[in-house]
């Protein structure tokens, strides 16, 4: 009878192993609540960028703006756009008190490299947050070993619809913006351009990216009245255009749209200048040319072939507001030229990822994530934003430029012709684009 | 009709490209017996030398202009280039603008020295050893000289323009009686397409018609014999190798204003190069030029969309990508020698 369970009995019993499961945890709860938890006074984040490969331009950018980031948040420089940002969190102690280090990595613009690379800064250095990108194939496929291992990702270029649709994670976040809203922005400029009718013939990067960005283009244009005459998939590794250039002028159409970005765009562009097509007519209309995503870096690279083309853009040095001034200035000073959009992104993800630590007062991703999700600010270079929790996506205005025609110097290429408002190019996150997949759970790994 | 004669055009072209890589791998092979898996950064290198040339010939002074200013709002800093100050604005401009034809002048000389400088510097250590030694330390040197372009000159492609007479495009089909607008090719690609053949068209009466070429076909033939008569042939193929890194150099130059430079060109075309030489038959001169104009013009036939689309039908998607290595499988199990290869060579 001595040994039948008791109702003291059992709450004694409860209390000593409660106690018992909760001590280890209260002690080493710091040890093994997420992974990564950064230990000592430094704090690892790991930039992940192309280094070779098409979109090796936009690297090299990326981490530049990476390390200055990390200057920034250490305390050195001109703190850069930390004085203009509307949330002051920053100090420029590093975050949480913790030195910023960092770590980088070569996406080679391939999934596999990419994933490799993120999986050993993870695994090995010890990052808690991973950024960088430049192909949406990469960042999708980096974003989902983000939410694997449990550590954050801050995107960095990638303009797929599927990186916040139907691809999107909890532990992922995008301050780029995507296919669908350059075509919500782009479509009502190039109808007052070019007219209704008109026929559009489309050369598309095989991969994510360009499926996105293509029927994206392809749906607002032909909202407007356009119809599409064909869209011919292209490699990414492809080099010499010219075969899939040369048919174009033939085809019936008026229009080519070039879904290509980095070097890509560079050499269909170039190969599209050289056939002539921008000095032809067809059905009666000059020929046009559209490149629907723009960079400072692939214009000019792609030289005086670029003006007057239309295109969109994420954000543009020459804007005058307090953000991008003071970011232009302090890259401009540090290496000799004005930012891209590339650069200017990867600067701002680093730095909400850091005031989002401090406003959640952990690196924990869970407590990151819940920071950033439906978190508005401003004075980072694009007006208010706002990261929307359903998605994680950003939604900002978005810009509208073209080719510069009679350009001041070597950074001058592109004009900004319209700042299109957020509430143009905002939708729904169920949206046809975007939907399938879940934003899931976040995951603090280990 | 218009299609299919579109698609020969570019199909010659990179043709051209690949059968001038071709030649000169062909040549290193065919007196060295080297496997030289480096001969694509010397296409990369000739490429660059027009880089160069355009940067000596930008190199400018700098004033300052205080009405005007950059882009951090400072004093505007306006760049004027010396060849603009020495002989005018008219010709100065006119030099700068040819730079991509003045640059053959520029790669020759350069190349043959780096030619000449790989072969007795590295390449002359690894005659005798097997060519799997041979193509591990050349491809190694491949990746050295792509690092340091890239060191140099950064990972962007940097445009390098064709003079402006040359930068538009020609109605062909007009040309030859076709509607308007049926057949439209740039002028340089066809420029590149007829140097190509005067390059190639040199090579072969160098080697034919020359005292020095046709002792370099007979060492070819028999290195032993010709040595033995006591003519240093060691001499002439090393020659011969900064022959062959011209004729790659000068492709690359020529091929400057179609895509930009970037320091992973000669990547780009090394493995099509190779698939060239031994379809066309490892040490075969006219092997490689023959085999580089059909796999050229196959490859431009398979990136049309009728072509790429009956290919999707029976499930070969991609099939511009993979042709030329279908095409070369078939050949070397029909003919292992290549299309014009010696008897034994690739065979056992």
């Amino acid at each position: 009878m001595s040994k039948q369970l008791t109702r003291r009995g059992v709450l004694k019993s409860g209390a000593v192993v409660g106690a018992g499961l909760t001590m280890p945890t209260i002690f080493t709860s710091s040890a093994a609540a997420y992974t990564n938890e950064p230990k000592g006074g430094t704090v690892t984040l790991g930039f992940n960028v192309p280094q070779s490969g098409p979109y090796a331009d936009e690297g090299a950018d990326e981490l530049r703006a990476f390390k200055l980031a990390v200057e920034h948040l250490n305390g050195g420089g001109d703190s850069g756009m930390m004085k203009t940002f509307s949330s002051k969190e920053l100090k420029g102690n590093g975050i949480l008190g913790k030195k910023v280090k960092y770590v980088t990595g070569d996406t080679q613009t391939k999934s596999d490299a990419a994933r490799a690379s993120a999986k050993s800064m993870i695994e090995k250095d010890g990052a808690v947050m991973i950024s960088g990108g430049s192909s949406s194939g990469v960042a999708i496929a980096v974003q989902g070993l983000c939410q694997e291992a449990g550590v954050i990702f801050m995107a960095g270029l990638t303009h797929s619809n599927d990186t916040t649709g139907k691809d999107k994670k909890a532990n992922g976040f995008r301050h780029f913006f995507n296919g669908h809203m350059s075509a919500a922005a782009l479509a009502p400029v190039l109808e007052k351009k070019y007219g209704k009718d008109r026929k559009a013939y489309h050369l598309t990067a095989d991969y994510t990216w360009g499926w996105t960005q293509q029927a994206s283009i392809a749906a607002a244009t032909e909202a407007k009245g356009w119809k599409t005459v064909k869209n011919v998939l292209t490699p990414l590794a492809t080099t010499d255009f010219s075969s899939y250039v040369a048919p174009v002028l033939n085809s019936g159409a008026d229009i080519l749209v070039l879904n290509h970005y980095g070097g890509n765009m560079i050499n269909s562009l170039t190969s599209a200048v050289q056939f002539g097509l921008r000095d032809k007519q067809v059905n009666g209309k000059n020929f046009e040319i559209v490149v629907p995503l723009y960079s400072r870096l692939m214009a000019r690279g792609a030289g005086k072939n670029v003006k007057g083309i239309f295109g969109s853009t994420n954000w543009h040095w020459s804007l005058s507001d307090a953000g991008s001034k003071a970011f232009v200035k302090s890259f401009g000073e540090k290496y000799g030229f004005p930012p891209s959009q590339a650069a200017h992104t990867c600067y701002v993800q680093t730095l909400l990822y850091a005031d989002a630590c401090e406003r959640a007062k952990t690196f924990n991703p869970c407590g990151v994530a819940e920071a950033l999700e439906g978190f508005k600010f401003d004075g980072l270079g694009n007006g208010p934003t706002e990261y929307r929790k359903e998605d994680h996506q950003c939604f900002k205005d978005v810009l509208v430029v073209k080719g510069k025609e009679n350009p001041t110097s070597q950074f001058d290429v592109l004009e900004v012709v319209e700042v299109t408002p957020r509430a143009q190019v905002e939708y729904k996150p169920d949206h046809a684009m975007f939907k399938g997949g879940s934003l899931g759970k976040c995951n603090p790994g280990a | 009709m218009d299609a299919i004669l579109l698609q020969i055009l570019n199909g010659l072209d990179k043709g051209s490209a690949y059968a001038l890589i071709a030649l000169g791998l062909t040549l290193i092979f065919g007196t060295l017996g080297v496997v030289n898996f480096a001969h694509g950064a010397l296409f990369m290198i000739g490429a660059f030398c027009v880089v160069t040339l355009q940067k000596i010939l930008n190199l400018s002074t700098v004033a300052i202009d205080p009405t005007k200013v950059d882009f951090l709002g400072n004093p505007l800093k306006v760049k004027t280039p010396y060849i603009v100050n020495w002989f005018g604005e008219a010709a100065g401009s006119a030099i700068i603008n040819w730079s991509v034809p003045l640059a053959i002048l520029f790669a020759i000389p350069v190349m043959l020295l780096v030619g000449y400088v790989m072969e007795r510097g590295l390449i002359k250590h690894f005659y005798k050893r097997p060519h799997a030694d041979q193509i591990l330390v050349t491809f190694g040197l491949a990746i050295v000289l792509q690092e340091i372009i890239k060191a140099c000159y950064g990972a962007n492609p940097i445009p390098t323009p064709a003079p402006e007479v040359f930068r538009g495009s020609f109605d062909f089909g007009v040309w030859i009686g076709m509607a308007e607008n049926a057949v439209i090719y740039p002028y340089w690609r066809l420029v590149y397409f007829a140097f190509s053949a005067i390059v190639i068209a040199s090579v072969f009466a160098f080697l034919q018609f020359t005292t020095f070429g046709m002792v370099v076909r007979a060492g070819m033939a028999d290195r032993e014999t010709v040595g033995l008569l006591g003519i240093n042939i060691d001499k002439r193929f090393t020659i011969m190798f900064g022959i062959a890194a011209a004729v790659a150099g000068l492709a690359g130059v020529m091929y400057s204003p179609i895509n930009s430079p970037n320091y992973h060109m000669g990547m780009d075309f090394l493995v099509l190069s190779f698939v060239v030489v031994v379809v066309g038959g490892m040490g075969s001169l006219p092997g490689a030029v023959l085999a580089g104009f059909t796999l050229g013009v196959l490859e431009s036939f398979a990136s049309m969309n009728e072509v790429k689309g009956f290919f999707e039908a029976i499930y070969l998607p991609s099939i511009d990508q993979i042709i030329i290595y279908l095409v070369a499988i078939v050949i070397l199990l029909v003919r292992p020698r290549g299309l014009m290869g010696r008897a034994g060579v690739m065979e056992e």
